[in-house]
């Protein structure tokens, strides 16, 4: 029951999803009745769930929403835009619900009670008036139905008593596969069976239809239970039969029924019916082999929690098939053309597991899209500013561990597009643009990584007061001159806030700066770029997966360190004239006419130089997600290598300046350098001085 | 040891398939799942099912379409149709038994009406 | 040893750190593996010597001696790490040779004397005569000092 519970509410956010799509696609016009057909069936899939399990709440919303969808199915009610509206509210607050009953949080009171009103005035307003009564809910009172047991239980009468039952099965009873045998066999369970069979309708053999009914049945049956309980014996055949039912003593006896009767022909004595014989097979038996396997429609259920150990022994492997290649590239087979080929197709073949595994978890990003949909609206509610959400590219496809944690940068920057880049409908009308705003949200893949741009056609950055605010703050000098773009992206710097007000929807004192850390903690990069009049588009650069990453190995000191390769522009030799020092603590190197901040990654680690202090050394080029570039000297540069990452935090803690470790194909830990967090602790080392 | 008997569902809920095999498994049934109308067709195809058990509300062909063409085959005719509904008014009854079912079970079920339909019905 | 006290006896594993000795609860050892170089951490604590791999699995080894406040040790391949399990997170302590298994009653662990400096009193939770060797016992729970929140 567990496991079909599990099932229920996956099935639930299917279907709340399909109901949400359909709903928008029959917004902006769509008229389809099977558009219809899916969010009626989507909210009655989920009531028929529900009531399995007894989630009255559940039950009762949906039922009363259903309700609105079976007058809209059957063309009662015209889809206007108060139906669509009242019907998108429906869809949240059937979601919350289904939520709050798979544990989630409670729904707050009061916030379905409304909907229900207006989901009942709008299913009763334009009906008859002789339907009204049918929403006293005849369907509600069969879900709330009591098992039978518990009515035999009221009904019961003491004393046994004879009922008289005059039982003629029709044509049509047979031809739905009802039997008169089975209906004898199941009185049999509410009594003692004595049944008498009248065959005078019975015509010659060649006039004979087998599928015709000509007998008629004459039965008492002794029993304790109430006429109305028997009856329900018949339910299933009452309009394909004759059947009259009564206490005994109102019609005639069996012994002397109306029609002169051939009493007890040898053919067909009283029966007794022991309860519940075996059965007579229905039709031939054919040896036909059933299926055993139903419903393999290529694709199967797996516990989440065996592709997650799937995924960490493929890493696993990963790392021991180069750990053996390394290995064996020193000793003895080193040349041997067999085994270096050997390597190679091991090589292969552990990449392409890998690739088929990662495969098996990535999911597209529809769910998380599907979700910003129900945000819009609750902020056009709250802002007043009308909006429109398109989404675009959303079967694209990303690991599992990337789309759970989508959800809150998606969240901060559609809030911040409504609340601050689309302007309210006067002004928007002054602009000449149309009155409802657009936000895109769009997926696509490119270069290995997943990119998520969310535009909006509203006013664009106000670069005059993106940069007045941000020498206030003294996130930049009053004289220092920035491009276009770099004055859009200071809106990710710490604690820059363009809002006058904290304003209710971008959140309580909630940043870009925060979302840009979010993104950043996932190995992602955030930039805007905007258009005066014409909006602003955020771009989201996000890592397929959490579980591997490309990166650089270097040598640093005696270490091997690895450096993103998101985070790298270029590497360079660098020649001790290009270098200038100022002081003990800054250096600057000389790149192609610019002065870019040197940076002694031994030294900010820790770690010891090694060998030639002043020779010749390497540097990388890295730039940070605002676009910060500095040059990190190390003192070789390995190659570029895919690794597994692992998380530094599952046995220690966080470590300022590391990102992540790996392994390295010797079997030991490299750490990952986390390039934002390096760059920004020279830039704070550089603040303080000027501070002070 | 007489042969189990098999039972084919059609329904588009898997909440509802699964709640059905359990409870049919569980009495020992053999169960083969159809996922709608149409399905369920494709599925009858190589099998004689001792009954069938079919939702009313399904895409592609929906309940009152998969009983009337289950019928049309004179082969099945003696095969009981138990419809699934939560709709326990009069009308949809009438609509399922003009289609050929043969009974009807009202949601929510315990397994043990579920399994006093199928035995009314001979199944 | 093996004989069943009906005391509850507690067994420890012990260890050798410098010319010293101590011992953990067996209960949380893991497995014990032999010294490979650890990756260094930036600005970890001196005791900390880095990061080893378990498996596919990264976590710290902690050189005992240099948190007991003695010289940090030169491990060579005779040194052992004994991977122990602190809270849910599995940790490398790196000591000399492991000794002995003891089972100890309760009324053999006396309390660690007030003497002792704050250091060593902090995560030494008890001592043990076997034998007329001291043991102390090691409060796992307090090897890592507690985790400073960071200043982002």
């Amino acid at each position: 029951m567990a496991g079909i519970r599990v099932v229920f509410f996956e099935e639930c956010d299917e279907h709340l999803g399909e109901l949400e799509n359909g709903l928008i696609a029959i917004q902006e016009g769509d008229r389809d009745p099977e558009t219809i057909n899916i969010i009626f069936r989507a909210v009655h899939s989920i009531k028929g769930g529900a009531s399995i399990f007894g989630l009255e709440a559940l039950v009762g919303f949906a039922h009363t929403f259903e309700n609105l969808l079976t007058k809209v199915r059957s063309g009662e009610k015209a889809l206007d835009e108060a139906v669509i509206k009242t019907c998108l509210k429906a869809a949240d607050v059937l979601a919350d619900l289904v939520r709050e009953a798979n544990g989630g949080a409670a729904v707050e009171d009061g916030k379905a009670d409304p909907l229900v009103s207006t989901l009942t005035a709008l299913s009763s307003g334009s009906s008859a008036g002789a339907e009204e009564a049918e929403e006293e809910d005849p369907e509600l009172a069969a879900l709330q139905f009591q098992p039978v047991s518990v009515s035999f239980a009221e009904l019961d009468v003491a004393a046994p008593k004879t009922l008289a039952i005059r039982f003629k099965p029709g044509l049509a009873m047979y031809a739905k596969a009802n039997d008169a045998i089975l209906i004898l066999q199941e009185l049999s369970r509410y009594g003692e069976v004595k049944a008498a069979v009248n065959t005078d309708a019975l015509p010659l053999l060649d006039g004979l239809d087998p599928r015709e009914g000509y007998l008629t049945w004459h039965i008492s049956l002794l029993t304790t239970q109430h006429p109305s309980l028997v009856r329900e014996v018949f339910e299933f055949v009452e309009n394909d039969c004759e059947l009259e039912i009564s206490e005994a003593e109102t019609i005639a006896p069996i012994a002397a029924p109306p029609p002169p009767v051939i009493e007890a022909p040898p053919t067909a004595p009283p029966v007794s019916f022991a309860p519940a014989p075996a059965p007579a097979p229905v039709g031939p038996v054919e040896a036909a082999p059933v299926p055993n396997q139903p419903q393999t429609q290529g694709s199967i259920r797996v516990d989440l929690d065996r592709v997650d150990r799937m995924i960490d022994l493929v890493s696993e492997l990963v790392i021991n098939q180069s750990i053996l290649v390394q290995r064996l590239a020193g000793e003895r087979f080193n040349g041997q053309a067999e085994v270096s080929a050997a390597l190679e197709d091991l090589d292969k073949l552990t990449r392409e597991i890998q690739d088929s595994v990662m495969a098996i978890r990535a999911q597209p990003v529809k769910a998380v899209f599907q979700r910003m949909s129900r945000l819009v609206r609750e902020v056009e509610a709250v802002t007043r500013k009308p909006v429109r959400l398109v989404t675009e590219g959303d079967a694209t496809e990303v690991d599992r561990t990337v789309i759970e944690r989508l959800s809150d940068p998606l969240t901060h920057m559609i809030r911040n597009a409504i609340d601050h880049g689309i302007e309210p409908p006067e002004k928007r009308a002054a602009a000449g643009k149309p009155a409802m705003g657009t936000v895109k949200i769009a997926a696509a893949h490119r270069g290995g990584r997943i990119i998520i741009e969310v535009s909006d056609d509203g006013a664009g950055i106000n670069r005059e007061r993106v940069r007045e605010k941000a020498v206030e703050r003294g996130v930049i000098g009053a004289e220092d001159r920035l491009t276009d773009e770099e004055t859009d992206n200071l809106i990710f710097a710490a604690g820059f806030s363009t809002a006058d007000q904290v304003s209710d929807i971008s959140g309580r004192g909630v940043g870009m700066d925060v979302v840009r850390s979010g993104v950043q903690a996932l190995g992602g990069r955030i930039t805007v770029t905007s258009v005066q009049g014409q909006g602003s588009t955020f771009t989201l650069s996000l890592p397929l997966t959490l579980a591997v990453m490309d990166g650089m190995l270097v040598q640093v000191g005696d270490q091997g360190m690895v450096v993103p390769l998101t985070a790298l522009v270029e590497s360079f030799q660098v020649a001790p004239g290009d270098v200038t020092r100022l002081g003990v603590e800054t250096t600057f190197l000389h790149l192609r006419g610019a002065n870019v901040p040197l940076l002694d990654l031994g030294a900010m680690l820790g770690y010891p130089r090694g060998e030639d202090e002043d020779g010749r050394h390497v540097a990388l080029l890295v730039e940070d997600d605002s676009g910060q570039r500095a040059a990190l000297l190390v003192n070789d540069i390995l190659g570029q290598q895919q690794v597994v990452i692992k998380s530094l935090e599952a046995n220690y803690r966080e470590v300022p300046g590391v990102a992540a470790a790996t392994i390295l194909g010797d079997g030991r830990v490299a750490l990952i350098l986390d390039v934002n967090a390096i760059l920004s602790r020279r830039r704070r080392v550089c603040a303080e001085p000027k501070a002070a | 040891m007489r042969e189990s008997k098999t039972i084919l569902t059609v329904d588009d809920s898997r909440t509802m398939r699964d709640m059905l095999l359990m409870t049919l498994n569980e009495a020992g049934y053999d169960v083969v799942q159809a996922e709608d109308g149409e399905d369920g067709l494709a599925k009858l195809g190589d099998m004689r099912p001792d009954a069938i058990i079919t939702d009313i509300n399904m895409p592609k062909l929906d309940g009152f379409g998969f009983i009337e063409k289950v019928r049309e085959d004179p082969s099945y005719v003696s095969v009981p149709i138990l419809v699934l509904t939560t709709e326990s008014e009069q009308d949809r009854k009438d609509r399922a038994r003009a289609a050929g079912a043969t009974g009807w079970i009202v949601k929510p079920f315990n397994p043990s009406k579920l399994l006093e339909a199928l035995r009314r019905v001979g199944a | 040893m093996t004989e069943q006290s009906p005391i509850a006896l507690r067994e420890l594993i012990s260890f050798k750190v410098a010319a010293q000795e101590y011992c953990v609860d067996i209960m949380s050892v893991r497995e014990i593996r032999g010294w490979t170089p650890a990756t260094p951490l930036p600005s970890a604590a001196s005791f900390v010597r880095g990061v080893i791999n378990l498996r596919g699995a990264v976590l710290p080894v902690v050189d005992m001696a240099a948190r007991l406040g003695m010289a940090a040790s030169e491990p060579t391949e005779r040194h052992v790490i004994v991977v122990v399990w602190i809270e849910g997170q599995l940790v490398g302590l790196l000591v000399d040779a492991v000794c002995d298994i003891l089972a100890v009653a309760p009324e053999g662990l006396q309390p660690t004397p007030d003497l002792a400096s704050s250091e060593v009193q902090s995560f030494v939770e008890a001592l043990l005569n076997v034998d007329g060797r001291m043991i102390g016992l090691i409060d796992l729970s307090s090897l890592l000092p507690p985790q400073q929140t960071q200043a982002a």
